[in-house]
């Protein structure tokens, strides 16, 4: 990778307790995230792909701190984000963002547009005065397509689309340099999912943002994303340069999920790889190998060894004994 | 040629609302053949679940109510019969599965019972025979072990199973349509792919039609033969697969195709073509073509009156004055 590395992630595991018996003692554990690993340098979009469950939000999530992870370091411009205080957590939040995937969840009811922008420049001391707090609200809402007067309106004024503007402008206010967009277009229908994406680039060449993108939709990662890593029940499996990954997929899983995506034209047709049954509970993941129960070339050994995250060739990483 | 099953004539439902009437569909024509898989596309609020559940007369009335047109089934109308006949024709002649399995399956009921159910509301059959016809079912639909299974709850299925399950419960009576209400927007790409492909075969082994309501383009290009696009409670394009996506008519079917990603066209990287502004409110609609506001083509006479539906070639229609 040329670019400066902005983030780096070190085997972050996150479990979960789940809780049982009489004093709700814990009795079992959800790997949610079992110890993944990836930088992402600056400037570019590193999509971040899986099904339901395989630990991609919380990924994100711990980056953030929004939710501790159980262990794993997270480098971000020299810092390891796992070990700050609390202050110093606040004055990251200034450099790393997160756009969520509703925005009918996400925006407080009760506030103008005016003041859910604003109030990420009051915590951080953005704005000396009023006057050039509202001038710079103007300005983010110009910037993310809206209008200058929608300052006074209330979220459920607006379409899924623009309230999806309105969570990126709040996003953007601090200038961050790293913004986490956990599946931004997923509630979007797609006429404005194609608006929300063009916007999302603009944003990125006119500011130099860094973006992790979290999203099920592989077709729209594959058009937004620099490189992708493909995750499955808690592990990266794949990274590689988005053309790479379509190209070229190594991981079994990884083709199998491109297959599976269906094509907007009739005249293509391609031979699909079934993946049989469903994702294993992630209470108690397959041995080894955690896709070997769904995987079509497995052999004995996979339910015994747990495959490293190797560099088949350069800058396209595969985690399985038998690919790449 | 092949049998006329569902001929939807200029229908219209609308809603009473506070606020007005929604027209949420607004005259709106659709056939369905023997053996056919239409699609039927379009953004949230387009109509196109009102549509599928007006066959049914699964509307609430009020707010709802048939403001004009008919649904023919077989040459005959729906809209006059009484609960008792429709429920002659739900399950035995159109069966409807949903979006989210969770909500349309009863959780303190077994997987089976729930069957045995349809099944013997249907047919004369002991409760012996019914659990047996269930465990037919769900054997048909590729659930493992099935019974095992048919005493199962809901929540012991996952996702993908639970639309298996309602796949089985559509299908018990061996239905001659079946109306699939966004089946897979619900469930991750390789379980779609799955139940995209036991729709499939059921369709070939009951010998069935499928109305298959979607907003993904994708899954349409992959599984109907032709295909409906609705805008904002009208019918704007219809068309063969082929040509809808070969040859798109309306701006609002291109915009839909071309705002797209493709992940199969990777090289080809460029932005996205997206259509701006939103669709307008179903309240009190323009008089011109629903969807002047964001064409790119608009003329004045857009916005003076509703364009018809012309036919522009063989099968393909367009509601637009270009």
């Amino acid at each position: 990778m040329s670019a400066e590395t902005l983030l780096s992630v070190k085997d972050l595991r996150k479990h979960f307790a789940v809780k049982g018996g009489i004093f709700a003692r814990e009795v079992e554990k959800v790997h949610a995230v079992d110890g993944v690993s990836f930088d992402i340098g600056q400037g570019e979009t590193l999509g971040l792909v899986g099904e339901s469950g395989c630990g991609k939000s919380t990924t994100g999530r711990c980056i953030l701190r929004l939710i501790e992870p159980s262990s794993g370091e997270v480098w971000f411009k020299g810092s390891d984000v796992t070990h700050m205080d609390a202050n110093a957590l606040r004055a990251l939040r200034r450099d790393m963002q997160i756009i969520f995937q509703d925005p009918y969840a996400s925006l407080n009811p009760r506030l103008t547009v005016g003041a859910i922008i604003g109030e990420a420049l009051q915590i951080h001391n953005l704005a000396k005065s009023r006057g050039e707090m509202e001038a710079r609200v103007v300005q983010l809402l110009e910037t993310v397509g809206l209008q200058p007067d929608h300052m006074h309106r209330f979220p459920h004024e607006f379409s899924g689309g623009q309230r999806q503007r309105i969570g990126i402008a709040r996003a953007l206010a601090v200038e961050p340099k790293l913004v986490v967009c956990d599946e931004p277009v997923s509630a979007l229908d797609v006429s404005i999912q194609a608006q929300v994406i063009n916007l999302l680039e603009d944003l990125q060449e006119k500011f130099g943002l860094t973006y992790l993108f979290i999203a099920h939709d592989l077709s729209v990662v594959e058009h937004i994303s620099t490189r992708i890593a493909v995750m499955y029940l808690g592990r990266v499996v794949e990274i590689a340069p988005a053309r790479d990954l379509y190209d070229t997929p190594l991981h079994p899983y990884s083709e199998a999920l491109l297959s599976a995506v269906p094509i907007p034209d009739p005249t293509v047709k391609r031979k699909r790889i079934m993946l049989q049954g469903d994702v294993p509970n992630p209470i108690h993941p397959p041995s080894g190998c955690h896709f070997h129960t769904r995987c079509p070339i497995a052999r004995p050994d996979c339910a015994q060894k747990t495959p490293e995250l190797r560099e088949s060739r350069p800058g396209h990483w595969v985690s399985c004994h038998y690919r790449g | 040629m092949a049998e006329t099953l569902l001929d939807i004539r200029g229908l219209k439902t609308w809603f009473k609302t506070d606020d007005g009437m929604v027209r949420a569909v607004d005259g709106v024509d659709l056939r369905i053949d023997h053996g056919e898989t239409v699609g039927v596309v379009g953004e949230s609020g387009c109509g196109k679940t009102v549509t599928a559940r007006s066959v049914l007369k699964l509307i609430d009335m009020p707010p709802g109510r048939f403001e004009d047109g008919e649904i023919l089934w077989r040459g005959r109308d729906l809209i006059p019969l009484d609960a008792g006949e429709m429920d002659q024709i739900r399950a035995r002649e159109i069966a409807i599965i949903f979006q989210e399995p969770m909500t349309s399956l009863n959780p303190v009921y077994t997987v089976g019972h729930q069957i045995a159910e349809v099944l013997r509301q249907h047919d004369k059959l002991s409760r012996r025979q019914a659990v047996d016809g269930a465990i037919e079912m769900l054997h048909l639909v590729n659930i493992p072990n099935p019974a095992k299974r048919v005493h199962d709850y809901p929540h012991q299925f996952s996702g993908g199973m639970r639309q298996r399950v309602m796949i089985a419960m559509a299908l018990s009576c061996k239905p001659k349509l079946l109306i699939a209400d966004e089946p897979t927007t619900a469930l991750d790409v390789t379980i779609q792919a799955q139940i995209l492909e036991l729709m499939q075969e059921m369709k070939e082994r009951l010998g069935m039609s499928i109305m298959l309501i979607t907003h993904a383009m994708g899954v349409v290009a992959e599984t109907c033969q032709r295909v409906v696009v609705m805008y904002a409670g009208k019918v704007v394009e219809e068309a063969p697969v082929e040509a809808l996506f070969g040859n798109p008519r309306h701006p609002y079917t291109q915009g839909l195709i071309r705002s797209i990603p493709r992940v199969d066209r990777a090289a080809e990287h460029k932005r996205l073509e997206a259509i701006p502004g939103t669709v307008p409110s179903l309240l009190e609609p323009p008089p011109g073509c629903r969807f002047a506001a964001r064409c790119k083509y608009a003329m004045d006479v857009c916005t003076k009156a509703m364009p018809p539906l012309k036919e522009v070639a063989v099968g393909h229609f367009v509601r637009c004055v270009l």
